[in-house]
């Protein structure tokens, strides 16, 4: 469902059905799921998870290179009463139980944190205001790894906010209880220079919903990985993202569902905008229905609005059925041009070019915006998008 | 007074690595409170003319000239022209998705009348217009021209051409598409904005139909890039019986 792609970009999709075989999702990663970055070889940039990512621009956080300075990241916590907040050691029994490393980058992550920050949300504590984690950048090299964790029937919402300039890989683990409900809002502002690699890894309990939301502007390299998995039934998950990229910046979101478990539900909505030359914007979306996973109810989407030539989306959707005793199973992609046509007919009326740009992209991203749920990040996101959209017709 | 006048006007465009004279010619002088209509066959160059002079990037103007009050509308951007005066109703109007049709009256609106409607007024004048043209007030919701019928399309334009006020009006087969019901309340819309006295009206068809609702002073025949024939409503009714045959086999050139 390609409309008027871009020059140079690509929308390709699969559905699978496949009774038995090995899941193709997990096989075409060039190496299987490990904590150890001695697992995985260094990659060379044709393995199938690399194969859209510049690696040269990693800045050695691919191939041991990079080496964590004193000053990487400074990481703020500020909680709301009812929510505790630690800074652990590596031997934490409660890191890395969300799921496990599934590139070179996160595995590196993995072995090289020396601290972790760990969030915890009682038993039954429902948050009257979000917990918000300030990761900012002071120029260096860090790895990290945090840990959110709600207990049985928790309630929260939690903003990580990610500033400055870094190189930073981490793995950001969220555990759902039974019944919990659990917002978490990434935000990439990152300053130009930045690189940043994560794998956001949700185990969602029974009936409980997790939303994630992903909103990625800054950087020059970002390339995450939000991941879930169910662990009861009735568990749902709603995974929004949106990306403005610029010029020169390479933005990847890697999304992985794995319908692991009976009658939940996801539901993936990723909307991106794109503009200047080399803008890269990549979006792979794999949802596995596995055979156990009856009464599975799952959608996603991508859709990308190329503003000006020069930019390129890769998007691939890909979804497998191992079962046919399922509600519901959907995936679109649409990459298409804010074209002539619409410039034209808006500017008959009146409306200056930019201005007329910009009536077309709020309009793009208003619906997803509404979803977030966090005030102040929906206002500071529609600015953010002014200030992209005034800086590009400067 | 306003008056736009187009002279010897050449446009041409690219096709498959050539480049096509489509306007051959053109003059035409169009005063405020004038009404004239423009027909001839498919393919002649009506809206090669129209989109030329709202200044569609595909159509590039190689000779002649068009000002409207002496100004220069071809140094113009698109935008300008419509700040300046001019609108071009479409014969296939754009769909343009997340975008309202509310919000886009208003942001257009605010452009063309340089400074923003005040909201009461400005709602209140949306509704009556919208009611008077029979839309349903849900468009206002909706995105502009997104799913929209032929007729509700043609709808959307005259709505705009309402609230917008230009001095001289463009209107490019806005009766195509539309049954006896709708053809009536687009007509009796442009009406209203003659009646004010204050728009020049290029109407644009193929059909003599719309005649009937909308009186011309004059009446062009065009063919073949150029008016071949200019007269009163009187010439309307030749074309109604005889067609344009005379025209294509004389006026028609490759
Ligand atoms: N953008 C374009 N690219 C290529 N050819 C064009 C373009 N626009 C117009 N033409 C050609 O120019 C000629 C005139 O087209 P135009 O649309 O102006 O005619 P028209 O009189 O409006 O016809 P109709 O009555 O069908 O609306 C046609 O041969 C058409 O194919
Ligand atoms: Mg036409």
């Amino acid at each position: 469902m390609a409309e008027n792609i871009p020059v140079g970009s690509t929308t390709s999709g699969a559905i699978a059905v496949a009774a038995e075989a090995k899941s193709t999702v997990a096989t075409r990663m060039s190496a299987p799921p490990s904590f150890d970055v001695a697992d995985f070889p260094v990659p060379h940039g044709r393995e199938e998870e690399w194969r859209f990512t510049p690696l040269e621009r990693l800045r050695g956080l691919h191939d041991g290179t990079a080496v964590a300075t004193g000053e990487g990241v400074k990481v703020t916590v500020e909680a709301p009463e009812g929510a505790v907040v630690e800074t652990v050691g590596r031997d934490d029994a409660r890191l890395g139980r969300a799921g496990t490393p599934v590139d070179r980058v996160a595995a590196q992550a993995y072995s090289s944190f020396e601290k972790a920050s760990v969030v915890t949300v009682p038993k039954e504590t429902v948050l009257s205001e979000p917990i918000r984690i300030a990761v900012h950048g002071q120029g260096g090299v860090a790895f990290g790894h945090q840990v959110i964790e709600l207990g049985d029937f928790a309630e929260a919402v939690v903003v990580i906010d990610h500033t400055g300039d870094a190189v930073l890989a981490a793995n950001v683990d969220y555990i759902l209880g039974d019944g919990a409900k659990l917002t978490v809002v990434s935000v990439q502002d990152w300053d130009d220079q930045a690189v940043h690699a994560a794998q956001h890894n949700a185990l969602v309990g029974r009936d409980a919903s997790f939303k994630s939301v992903v909103v990625t502007f800054g950087g020059d390299l970002v390339r995450l990985h939000p991941r879930v998995t169910y662990t009861g039934p009735g568990g749902e998950a709603e995974l929004i993202g949106l990306y403005f990229t610029d010029a020169g910046q390479h933005q990847e979101h890697r999304l992985f569902v794995d319908h692991n478990v009976p009658h939940c539900k996801s539901n993936v909505v990723y909307k991106g905008a794109l503009q200047g030359d080399e803008a890269h914007a990549v979006w792979i979306g794999d949802v596995l229905i596995e055979a156990r996973a009856e009464g599975t109810d799952t959608y996603e989407m991508n859709r990308n609005l190329v503003l000006t030539d020069g930019a390129r989306v890769d998007s691939v959707p890909n979804l497998e059925i191992e079962t046919g005793e399922i509600v519901g199973a959907g995936h679109a992609s649409a990459t298409g041009r804010f074209d002539d046509e619409q410039l034209f007919y808006l500017m008959a009326r009146g409306i200056p070019e930019h201005e007329a740009r910009r009536l077309v992209v709020r309009g793009f991203f208003a619906e997803l915006v509404q979803q977030i749920g966090v005030e102040d990040i929906e206002e500071r996101l529609i600015a953010k998008i002014e200030q992209e959209l005034e800086a590009s017709v400067a | 007074m306003a008056t736009l006048e187009i002279r010897d006007l050449h446009v041409t465009v690219e096709a498959d690595n050539a480049t096509k004279e489509i306007l051959k010619g053109v003059d035409l002088t169009v005063k405020q409170g004038e009404t004239h209509a423009i027909m001839g066959p498919n393919g002649s160059g009506k809206s090669t003319l129209a989109y030329s002079l709202a200044g569609h990037p595909k159509y590039t103007v190689t000779g002649g000239t068009v000002t409207l009050d002496g100004e220069d509308v071809l140094a113009m951007s698109v935008d300008e022209r419509a700040r300046a005066g001019l609108f071009l109703a479409m014969q296939y109007p754009v769909e343009v998705p997340g975008v309202s049709v509310s919000n886009f009256l208003r942001t257009a609106a605010t452009a063309v009348r340089g400074e923003a409607p005040k909201l009461r007024t400005w709602v209140k004048e949306v509704r009556e217009a919208m009611e008077r043209l029979h839309m349903d007030p849900s468009f206002a919701e909706r995105n502009v021209n997104e799913g929209f019928s032929g007729g509700e399309k043609k709808r959307h334009e005259i709505l705009q051409l309402e609230l917008l006020k230009p001095r001289i009006a463009i209107l490019d087969e806005t009766d195509s598409g539309l049954d006896v019901d709708a053809l009536r309340v687009v007509s009796e819309g442009v009406n209203r904005v003659r009646e004010t006295g204050e728009v020049g009206t290029l109407l644009i068809t193929h059909y003599t139909r719309i005649l009937r609702y909308i009186k011309p002073d004059h009446v062009h025949v065009f063919a073949g890039g150029r008016i071949v024939e200019s007269g009163g409503p009187e010439l309307a009714d030749k074309l109604e019986n005889e067609g344009y045959e005379a025209y294509v086999k004389g006026g028609a050139s490759a």
